[in-house]
């Protein structure tokens, strides 16, 4: 019985490397300062309204413009604590650049992403602390996640006074900036570099390591800390409900986008000649176009809907299709089994019935395959919040929050991935971070923000 | 196409367009480039008494740039010729020989005693040039030594030195003026009843180009210390259009025939100073920063242009604006302009907005109905242009005339009848009054 083809160094080192560096490489001063001459600087500008973190793009693009890069930074840094990682991993084409005028005018937007990074490169180089703590509040804030939230909201926290402990399941911060989004987005060790950049600012202890719910309990932080922050992402990756899933052919993708951002030489990580991916997010782009670069002969992603319900953007889609990933819309995956040691996965096709509502049209087919890749979403792992995962309001598996970000006990909010409604993008989670925090703060401080 | 062949105090060139005395036409080598390019005449860089003068041997230029480095306005601190005076002549002989369809002027600079005047003039005129050009312009280090601006800044000077020149040369003599002055119809006057056969304007203006961030010194620098220069470029345009218009629509100095200078980069640049009076031009800044290569849309954009107002020569061309330039105090009063935005050109970036609001009247929207939208309010706007200057759409926004009703602004009715300052009743000093 032959065996699933899966191995390493399907190509070289200088090929792997190729295919894993920086996709969209540090505009030179030269180009920033064509670039920035695009800005329009304008009025109420929508590509601020467009930004989650409500970044002044048009103010940090005209501080390029007079080559004050330490003010441009700063105008980003101070509503977006990773506006370097977001400047590499922003979905702009459907953010701050889908909204730029000069789309209207010319269809082609302000190139804001690199501009952001022009930006704010230079103060993780040159490590200048732009920020300076309060004085001291004497309050203590438990931030559970060490991800995009959880660091955010510990940052703002700390410039207000407040002395904040990370507790981190991991043994590295960061969150899906360390353990997710393709290696290619974010080269160098950046998300490391950035982390250690914000933790600069002092007041900040990181407990790593630490699983909410087996080494620490919910109960227990609401007790020693004068408020908590959950900001713990999504645990348990959804089954494809096909049954014999768990099989070394079966992964789930995040698992390996993890792996191949921990491994220090990438050819080691084995991976099959052909590969079937199925989900629609950047997810599944990411482990498909990544398994591509990987040296994959056949990769292919399949969704169960149109591209237009695909989590991922057009651009990611299309960063797929020219990397050479095949994506089959409208077929759901029905039964899998095991024939001659490949995988044969079963999908039928799909479409909208009268109601909006999913069904299959009947017609089946299959694709043989070495791997398969489970890319279909997360939930919570009700298991870290223990005894007090009934008193949360809940919704789809993720935890209720105000426009505060606060969850439905008075002293913890949330934010990030674990919460309903969020978009999964790192800007969305830095957001949360910096809401919940301002909103602790106000908490703490007796200044309660109201929810009107 | 339009037949660009121009006659300038009888000289007649293929095309109305000469390098104006500079770095350009400092020697024989450049000037043949030129010509070679199709340039229809030169004025020689500025000639002066042997020994030559000396130039530094550091920065004499510095720029003003857009961001994508454009240079928009150009400054320069070199001085006339640093080459024995026979090293001109002979080169200046042997250029007029081999270019006799081309312009060749030379450009003098000389001190204030006439015995000098006397020397030097018939032995350039000996080469063969076409004329003369007298150099009351330059700004910097000649005028320190009384030349240059310093002559052009007094008219009874500028008058005397002209003079002298007329009565040694046989050529044709234009006087080059400096706009560095409070008023150019003096200087103008004084040339003309010198003897002057033509005026050239603009010479450069006084100016500092910036400092250094790091040292805090002036840029651009020679060891250390910085001298003004000259500026010159684009950004000179309307300040020498200004002046060529004074001289062309003031009655003592209309017939004076002059030869326009400053910022002219393309053909547009050059019909705007033959509409407002000059009957040549002279060009420099444009073909030092992008080489002599420009002569090609100047002349072709200009015959086009001339084609498509059905004229055949320059000549027609010539003027035709300066009726429309006046003094303030005759501009139509019930007149009324209302800015209008095209929607469908409009990209929504709210930069008219946000002027009017900041700066001027409060007459363009943000919002229409809860939506992102510009609108002008007509009865805010005064009809003052900001808005259309700012918008970043070619044509997007646009002046249109009230020609009847009321204006909403005022609630007066509109009146097609003139009235100007001169007869308006807040005027104290009004006609009648």
């Amino acid at each position: 019985m032959s065996k699933p083809d899966v191995k390493t160094g399907r190509l070289s080192a200088e090929e792997i490397a190729q295919n894993f560096s920086d996709i969209h490489p540090p505009l030179s001063r030269s180009e920033a300062l064509i670039e920035s001459d695009r800005c329009y600087f304008c009025f109420d500008a929508p590509c601020t309204t467009a930004c989650p973190t409500d970044i002044d793009v048009p103010g940090f693009i005209q501080k390029i413009r007079s080559d004050n890069l330490l003010g441009s930074a700063e105008t980003i840094l101070r509503e977006n604590i990773m506006g370097g990682m977001c400047a590499r991993v922003c979905p702009t084409e459907v953010l701050c650049e889908e909204a730029c005028v000069r789309n209207t005018q010319e269809d082609r937007p302000v190139n804001i992403g690199r501009l952001q990074r022009y930006a704010t490169d230079p103060v993780l180089e040159n490590k200048s602390q732009l920020f300076q703590r309060a004085t001291g509040t004497g309050k203590k804030v438990a931030v559970v996640g060490g991800g995009p939230a959880g660091l955010s909201c510990a940052h703002r926290l700390a410039m207000l006074g407040h002395n904040v402990v990370v507790f981190s399941r991991d043994s590295k911060l960061g969150g899906l900036n360390e353990y997710g989004i393709a290696a290619y987005k974010t080269v160098n060790d950046f998300a490391q570099r950035e982390i250690e950049w914000i933790l600069q600012i002092g007041g900040i202890e990181v407990r790593s390591n630490t699983i909410l719910g087996a080494d620490v309990t919910l109960d227990e932080l609401r007790h020693e800390f004068d408020a908590v922050f959950l900001g713990i992402g999504l645990g348990g990756v959804n089954d494809l409900g096909l049954g014999n899933e768990d099989s070394d052919v079966v992964l789930n993708a995040v698992d390996f986008i993890a792996d191949l951002r921990q491994a220090e030489d990438k050819s080691s990580l084995p991976v099959g000649r052909r590969v079937v991916v199925i989900g629609g997010g950047m997810t599944a782009i990411d482990v498909a176009v990544q398994s591509k670069r990987l040296g994959s002969e056949q990769v292919e992603i399949v969704y169960r809907r149109g591209p237009g319900n695909m989590g991922a953007s057009q651009y990611e889609q299309e960063l797929a299709q020219t990397s050479g990933v095949t994506i089959r819309h409208w077929a759901m995956p029905v039964k899998m089994e095991s024939i001659d040691g490949l995988t044969r996965v079963w999908f039928e096709d799909t479409e909208f019935d009268e109601n909006g509502s999913l069904r299959s049209t009947g017609d089946s087919w299959f694709l043989d395959t070495d791997i398969v890749f489970k890319a279909v979403g997360q939930a919570i792992d009700q298991d870290t919040l223990g005894s007090l995962a009934e008193s949360f309001e809940q919704k789809g598996g993720k935890l209720m929050v105000d426009e505060h970000r606060r969850t439905s006990l008075d002293d913890v909010w949330a934010g990030g991935d674990c919460i309903y409604g969020h978009d999964d993008l790192t800007v969305t989670a830095v957001q949360d971070g910096k809401l919940a925090a301002i909103s602790i703060n106000s908490h703490l401080c007796g200044k309660e923000v109201s929810n009107g | 196409m339009a037949d660009l062949t121009t006659e300038f105090l009888g000289v007649r060139t293929p095309n109305p367009f000469w390098l104006a005395s500079a770095p350009p036409t400092d020697k024989a080598y450049n000037v043949n480039r030129a010509f070679e390019a199709g340039w229809g005449g030169v004025v020689w860089k500025t000639l002066g008494e042997d020994p030559p003068i000396v130039n530094v041997s550091g920065p004499r230029y510095g720029a003003l740039h857009s961001n994508e480095r454009r240079v928009i306005g150009f400054n320069n601190i070199e001085l006339i010729t640093d080459r024995p005076l026979q090293t001109n002549l002979d080169e200046i002989r042997q250029i007029k020989k081999d270019w006799p369809d081309r312009a060749v002027f030379v450009s003098v600079m000389l001190p204030m005693n006439e015995e000098t005047w006397a020397k030097y003039v018939p032995m350039i005129e000996d080469t063969g040039a076409d004329g003369f050009e007298l150099n009351f312009g330059c700004p910097h280090g000649m005028s320190e030594r009384g030349m240059g601006a310093a002559v052009g800044q007094v008219p009874e000077y500028i008058r005397m030195a002209t003079e002298w020149c007329k009565k040694y040369a046989s050529t044709p003599v234009i006087v080059k003026l400096t706009p560095n002055v409070t008023n150019i119809l003096p200087p103008a006057k004084a040339a003309w009843e010198g003897g002057a056969d033509a005026v050239s304007l603009i010479n450069t203006v006084n100016s500092i180009m910036r400092v250094n961030y790091d040292t805090l010194t002036m840029y651009p620098s020679t060891d250390g210390m910085g001298s003004h220069g000259g500026y010159c470029g684009q950004a000179v345009k309307p300040i020498a259009l200004h002046m060529v218009a004074e001289i062309a629509r003031t009655k003592e100095t209309a017939a004076v025939p002059i030869s326009g200078i400053g910022g002219i980069q393309d053909w547009r640049d050059a019909v705007d100073f033959f509409a407002l009076g000059a009957s040549n031009v002279q060009v420099c800044t444009a073909a030092m920063v992008y080489g002599f290569r420009i002569i090609d849309d100047l002349t072709d954009g200009l015959s086009r242009f001339l084609d498509s107002k059905g004229m055949t020569s320059v000549n027609e061309l010539v003027g035709k604006a300066v009726p429309s330039v006046t003094d303030w105090q005759y501009l139509n009063l019930n007149y009324i302009e209302k800015a209008v935005i095209d929607q469908d050109l409009c990209i929504k970036c709210g930069r008219c907005h946000v002027v009017c609001e900041d700066t001027s009247h409060q007459a363009i929207t943000n919002r229409v109905n809860g939506e992102r939208r510009f609108e002008v309010m007509d009865d805010e706007c005064v009809g003052c242009n900001l808005c259309v200057s700012v918008c970043p759409v070619d044509g997007c926004i646009t002046m249109e005339p009230m020609t009847n009703g009321t204006d909403p602004r005022t609630g007066k009715t509109v009146s097609r009848e003139k009235a100007d300052w001169t007869t308006h009743p807040n005027n104290p000093m009004r006609k009648g009054a």
